[in-house]
């Protein structure tokens, strides 16, 4: 029988290496996988690369991860927030990495990984600072910049509900980078709301066929809506 | 002479929308513009993280923080709303489906290149987002910006100065004193406010205009 889910955020991130890229979901507070990252600064692994659209917010979540400083580069489109304290400090002190990427490329760079693509061409960015040094090809009247995937060794996101065979639903804009995300990983390790008997999703409602994702946890809807609102309270 | 302000200024805007317009209003004074949308005119708005279909802020206390804006603010679904994940989202601005993008700027050139994401500053914490996406995506690109920066110079210059967003994308420029469209063999005045003569703002823009 095949059974995706796991009972504890640390089963979940169980053999998370060190030197590993880390994709993480959400945009802002919102599809940010919370209760995995807790776990993961747990779980101990160092010198990583994360790609998030955000470089963390406050002291919580993605701030507290940058925090411990195990993380090496962070791979993102818009790192500077009105509480991105953490990675203000750390980008100030040369002490952690930046490649910023525009937000549309960020997302074709995970896509084409999952998908498969090798490298593509896009418009986003031509004839800027972020596509400088990269190769550009004029076709049919229009200017395109070489873009390369984006690989996770682990994917970190967060859904509203999933069944053991990994089939995710998502839950308003908290959905962003998640789907995307598990396709483009080695592990996509999925946290959910709460999970549900086979079936129970419907098949024509499926955003994230189990088939890219490894694990399931459930942490209960605070690891998202109730924990971001008392963030934003504060 | 009579400047607009703000609202105004996106009132301006809002009437150039037309009816059935897939619009994504960047963050800032863009904003704006969908407090002017005419409640009978149906246009559907797009926001980067997501959502086609975005209603107004909710009442406080009603606040669902899985459901913000790019400005990462609360904000609601219309009936008919829809969600989707980003690569989806930014396939709408890059594959061309989106009509109208609005968005702030630091300089636009008579070319139609924007600066918008970066002073170029030596201690700036560089961050882009969306905005390179929609400067290159959208069919039409909208600027919306006062003309004149704090000390006086104009933002509609001959070459920018600031790092580039996007290259020759922008199609009209609103700002609280004029509203240009920027096309290959020049800048064009669509239309000016009130007393103000059109000597005086080729003089406050410095780079050469023409009458609409």
């Amino acid at each position: 029988m095949i059974n995706k889910i796991v009972a504890s955020v640390a089963e979940a991130l169980a053999g998370v290496k060190d030197g590993s890229t880390i994709l993480i979901g959400g945009f802002g507070t919102a599809g940010l996988p919370n209760a995995l990252i807790d776990g993961l600064i747990e779980q101990g692994a160092k010198d990583l690369v994360v790609v998030n659209n955000n470089a963390g917010n406050g002291y919580t979540g993605l701030a507290a991860l940058l925090q411990t400083g195990r993380v090496r580069k962070v791979i993102c489109s818009f790192p500077r927030q009105t509480d991105s304290y953490v990675f203000d400090e750390l980008y100030r002190a040369k002490k952690i990495e930046l490649e910023l990427v525009p937000q549309g490329n960020l997302a074709e760079r995970i896509r084409a990984a999952g998908a498969g693509v090798g490298a593509f061409y896009t418009p986003t960015g031509y004839g800027t600072l972020l596509a400088e040094g990269k190769e550009t090809r004029h076709i049919n009247g229009r200017d395109y910049v070489l873009e390369y995937p984006i690989h996770g060794d682990v994917a970190l996101i967060s859904a509203y509900k999933g069944d053991r065979w990994g089939n995710l639903v998502y839950r308003k804009t908290a959905r962003n980078f998640g789907p995307i995300m598990a396709t483009a990983a080695k592990m996509t390790i999925a946290q959910v709301h709460e999970t549900v008997e086979l079936g129970e999703l419907d098949p024509e409602a499926v955003v994230t066929p189990g088939i890219f994702v490894k694990r399931v946890v459930a942490v209960g809807a605070q690891g998202n809506v109730q924990a971001n609102a008392a963030q934003h309270a504060a | 002479m009579n400047k607009m302000n703000r609202d105004q200024m996106a009132q301006r805007v809002a009437r150039d929308i037309p009816e059935g317009a897939y619009v994504n209003l960047g963050i800032g004074l863009p904003t704006l513009v969908a407090n002017h949308l005419p409640a009978d005119r149906e246009v559907l708005l797009h926001t980067e993280n997501g959502l086609l279909g975005m209603g107004p802020a909710p009442a406080k206390g009603e606040e669902d923080w899985d459901l913000i804006n790019a400005g990462k603010q609360p904000v609601t679904a219309l009936p008919g709303a829809a969600y989707f994940h980003h690569a989806d989202s930014f396939a709408m601005m890059r594959g061309g489906h989106l009509d109208i993008c609005v968005l702030g700027a630091f300089q636009v050139s008579v070319k139609g290149d924007l600066a918008n994401w970066h002073t170029g500053a030596p201690d700036a914490i560089p961050a882009v987002g969306g905005a390179m996406d929609l400067a290159i995506g959208a069919k039409q690109v909208f600027v919306m910006m006062e003309l004149l920066t704090k000390t006086g110079s104009s933002k509609l210059v001959e070459t920018c100065s600031y790092p580039l967003t996007g290259v020759g994308c922008v199609s009209r420029v609103y700002t609280d004193m004029a509203v240009f469209d920027i096309k290959k063999d020049g800048v064009y005045v669509a239309d000016v406010v009130d007393g103000l003569p059109f000597d005086e703002l080729q003089r406050l823009c410095g780079v050469p205009l023409r009458r609409g």
